[in-house]
């Protein structure tokens, strides 16, 4: 007889965040991206998917709202903004 | 690094975590080829919450002291097995678990000669526990079980010299590196991996609970202990001071002032001398001051 | 084939046998002899596998836990002091569920320091969920590694297993042992195919963090498969009689004269051995006396010896082990055994001895049989020597 023992990530689809993300989230503006992947290397969850310029884009489910990718994006091309503004990503 | 993640997102971790970037950038530099022995800590803590897992990777957690010998184990089996040439093997853990109760291990690995990289994540506290004083925590840090107060300016103790350590064993290759430098992260991770034999990489990693500051400035806390001279970046190979970055040095009340857990320091001028004489003396040690006709790093 | 050799070296030979992939051990004394002859096989070819000398024991069961992980049979052996030193990984090892196979060579716990032979260090590990099983002898110590790594191995099973062989008295004597052969062996135990395993091909996590909605069913899960394993012993058992033609029964006691006993010695290791000649001395002078030998101490074989004792109206457990401030464990594990039940012994004295070495004669087992009268002695020691001690502290 075997109990919980080993889990493979095809089976695993952690857990969301929920409204336990900070009071911001990243927007970004895809005005001036050069597409330079410092927003994907740098976030913690890896929840920031990109390749070309102006075309990134952030999983809201599992963003926690830390504001990395704001802070290291050498364009200043993503913003925080509070988590009640309305927006095209929610 | 979209398509198939080896670090999914979905983990537990803290907003703006600087160990959660480290491990994401290490386990991409070494790829899908790869097996983990992780020490009990935050990490295994956030990232394997049963019946979660965010580890696209096989990847083992025993106890809080052994990922260094597990690793052994996995990598003894692997040649048995006629895979290790083809199979990474990287032991890891945070401050504690590799320079308190996991240098044992780690110095019996290094001295076998194991083909393992053995990565620190160097929090400089046991964060998972609530943040009590390591053996890596600087001087003068305010921790739980190194607090702040009338008879104490906090940690008394100087940072304990684990890379320094490691290094006297002479193995192929050490390095420190931070969260605050993510591409400087992976080169080092890469190289370490095409060297046959044991390395150890230490990695500066901000903890925004522990060293209470805000979520989103995990970068520049990253730098600024590095441009203090606080942090700094090496590499050693066979026992030899083989690289440095260099810096502009700033003083050291730059980066303290940027965290609550030195903020007992601020209205100290005694102390902040002491802190600065620490960064005074790696800068002279590593000779990490940039000379001053040498174009911008 | 017979060989005479010591116990240590017949050990490492039965393990060259099993052809380990990973050995990993750190010398004490009385195992050192196994680990030596082990390094010296792998050091001149005779035995294809990864020697790994570690720096402490906790390290040693380590790697021997990372290398099963990684699909790969291992082996490690040690002690007293070595054993406690590496309590957290054994607990681990069984939590789990990775088939290492250890030999324990029994020795007692400091302080005060003693290299000589008790069962005090396996018998404080019983928690664990580990196997625990006893030799007698050499042939016994010997046959039971070929029989642990077939019992750990099997695919319902899944844990590890402990065999406990008296230090020095059995790793350093010498005796007459029946070496199974290489084929005979390759037929009794194939080679080891993991159910999960650390592999880049397939990758999973082992390990895992487990809050209170998920742990006690692992636990669960080990004591049942403990339950379970009561049968598969007499399976294996059975296996290994066709193929060696040494007979174990149950692999669970061993009943020595017990059927008409009027007065039965319940022990185990290799005092049984001793125990054993006088009871044919005693029988030869007509006196009803019996062995009860425990094999499998874990898990602890209730119904069995129930079956063995109850009509036995008086018994005797004598322990080499003591948990300070209570009892002897066996004791107290064979009188649960009768609790609450219809039948039973009407005397069941509990005597503790052989700590620290103190060799146990043919006179202590008369002494015992003397001493098992209708009046039940609750708890003592037996040979002690009360000039050494004093009430007060004093030079």
């Amino acid at each position: 007889m075997f109990g919980p023992l080993t889990v493979k990530p095809k089976n695993s689809k952690g857990d969301k965040t929920g409204s336990w993300r900070t009071l911001l989230r990243p927007h970004y503006l895809h005005k001036n991206c050069i597409a330079c992947k410092m927003c994907l290397m740098i976030c913690p969850e890896g929840c920031v998917s990109g390749k070309e310029k102006n075309a990134f884009s952030v999983d809201y489910t599992f963003c926690k709202g830390c504001g990395l990718c704001a802070d290291i994006c050498p364009k200043k091309d993503i913003t925080m903004i509070s988590e009640e503004s309305k927006s095209e990503e929610s | 690094m979209e398509n198939s993640p080896l670090f999914k997102c979905g983990h537990t971790a803290c907003a703006g975590c600087g160990q959660a970037v480290a491990a994401r950038l290490v386990i991409e530099a070494s790829g899908a080829n790869t097996i983990i022995a992780n020490s009990t800590g935050c990490l295994e803590v956030f990232s394997t919450k049963y019946p979660e897992t965010a580890w696209g990777v096989p990847w083992i957690h025993s106890l809080f002291e052994n990922s260094a010998a597990v690793a052994s184990g996995i990598e003894a089996a692997l040649i048995y097995l006629g895979k290790k040439d083809t199979t990474n093997v990287i032991a890891q853990g945070g401050d504690g678990s590799t320079g308190d109760i996991g240098l044992q291990a780690i110095s019996g690995m290094l001295e076998r000669g194991h083909d393992i990289l053995y990565v620190c994540y160097d929090n400089e506290a046991y964060m998972n526990t609530g943040v009590q004083r390591s053996g890596l925590t600087p001087f003068d840090t305010n921790t739980t079980t190194s607090p702040a107060g009338g008879l104490s300016s906090g940690n008394l103790r100087p940072k304990k010299p684990v890379p320094e350590i490691c290094a006297a064993h002479g193995i192929p290759y050490v390095a420190t590196a931070s969260a605050g430098f993510p591409q400087d992260l992976t080169r080092k991770v890469k190289k370490a991996i095409s060297i046959k034999g044991p390395k150890y990489i230490q990695v500066h990693v901000p903890c925004p609970l522990g060293w209470r500051h805000e979520s989103n400035q995990m970068l520049p806390v990253a730098k600024m202990a590095v441009e203090t001279g606080l942090y700094p970046l090496f590499e050693y190979e066979f026992g030899v001071l083989s690289a440095r970055k260099q810096i502009a040095p700033k003083p050291v009340e730059e980066y303290l002032k940027m965290q609550g857990r030195f903020k007992h320091l601020l209205n100290n001028p005694t102390e902040i001398k002491k802190v600065q004489d620490v960064a005074d003396n790696n800068i002279k040690k590593y000779n990490l001051k940039l000379e001053a006709q040498a174009p911008g790093v | 084939m017979k060989e005479f050799l010591e116990g240590s070296h017949a050990i490492a030979e039965i393990v060259k046998s099993c052809q380990p992939g990973v050995i990993s051990a750190y010398p004490i004394t009385p195992q050192t002899h196994i680990v030596e002859d082990l390094a010296q096989m792998v050091s001149s070819g005779e035995l294809k596998s990864q020697f790994v000398n570690v720096e402490s024991e906790h390290s040693a069961a380590s790697v021997v836990l990372g290398g099963s992980a990684t699909g790969v049979r291992v082996y490690t052996a040690t002690s007293s002091q070595g054993l406690f030193y590496m309590q957290e990984v054994v607990f681990n090892i069984a939590g789990m569920r990775l088939p290492v196979v250890m030999t324990c060579a029994n020795r007692a716990i400091s302080a005060p320091i003693n290299i000589w032979n008790d069962q005090q260090d396996s018998i404080s590990l019983r928690d664990a969920g580990w196997f625990q099983i006893y030799a007698e002898d050499n042939q016994e110590a010997v046959d039971f590694h070929l029989i642990a790594y077939r019992l750990a191995e099997d695919k319902r099973v899944l844990l590890p297993v402990m065999v406990c062989m008296d230090g020095f008295i059995l790793t350093h004597g010498m005796e007459t042992v029946d070496m199974p052969e290489q084929d005979k062996v390759n037929k009794f135990l194939p080679s080891y195919k993991p159910l999960y395993k650390l592999d880049t091909a397939d990758p999973m996590s082992m390990g895992l963090l487990a809050d209170p909605d998920y742990y006690m069913e692992t636990r669960f899960a080990i004591q049942e498969t403990m339950r379970e394993s009561i049968g598969y012993l007499s399976e294996i058992s059975k296996e290994f009689n066709n193929v060696f033609g040494r007979d174990y029964k149950d692999l669970l006691v061993e009943e020595y004269q017990v059927k008409d006993a009027e007065k039965v010695i319940v022990a185990m290791g290799s005092v049984c051995g001793t125990i054993k000649e006088v009871v044919d001395e005693q029988r030869a002078k007509g006196k009803k006396v019996g062995l009860l030998r425990i094999i499998s101490y874990r898990p602890f074989p209730y119904a069995r010896i129930y079956e063995a004792l109850k009509d036995v109206p008086k018994v005797a457990v004598l322990d080499k082990s003591v948990s300070l401030g209570a009892y002897a464990p066996i004791a107290v594990e064979i009188k649960s055994t009768f609790f609450g039940k219809k039948k039973g012994p009407k005397v069941i004295s509990s005597f503790v001895g052989g700590l620290g070495g103190r060799d146990i004669t043919l006179e202590t087992i008369h002494e015992v049989f003397r001493r098992l009268t209708v009046k039940e002695v609750n708890f003592d020691f037996v040979d002690l020597k009360p000039e050494l001690l004093k009430e007060e502290y004093g030079e």
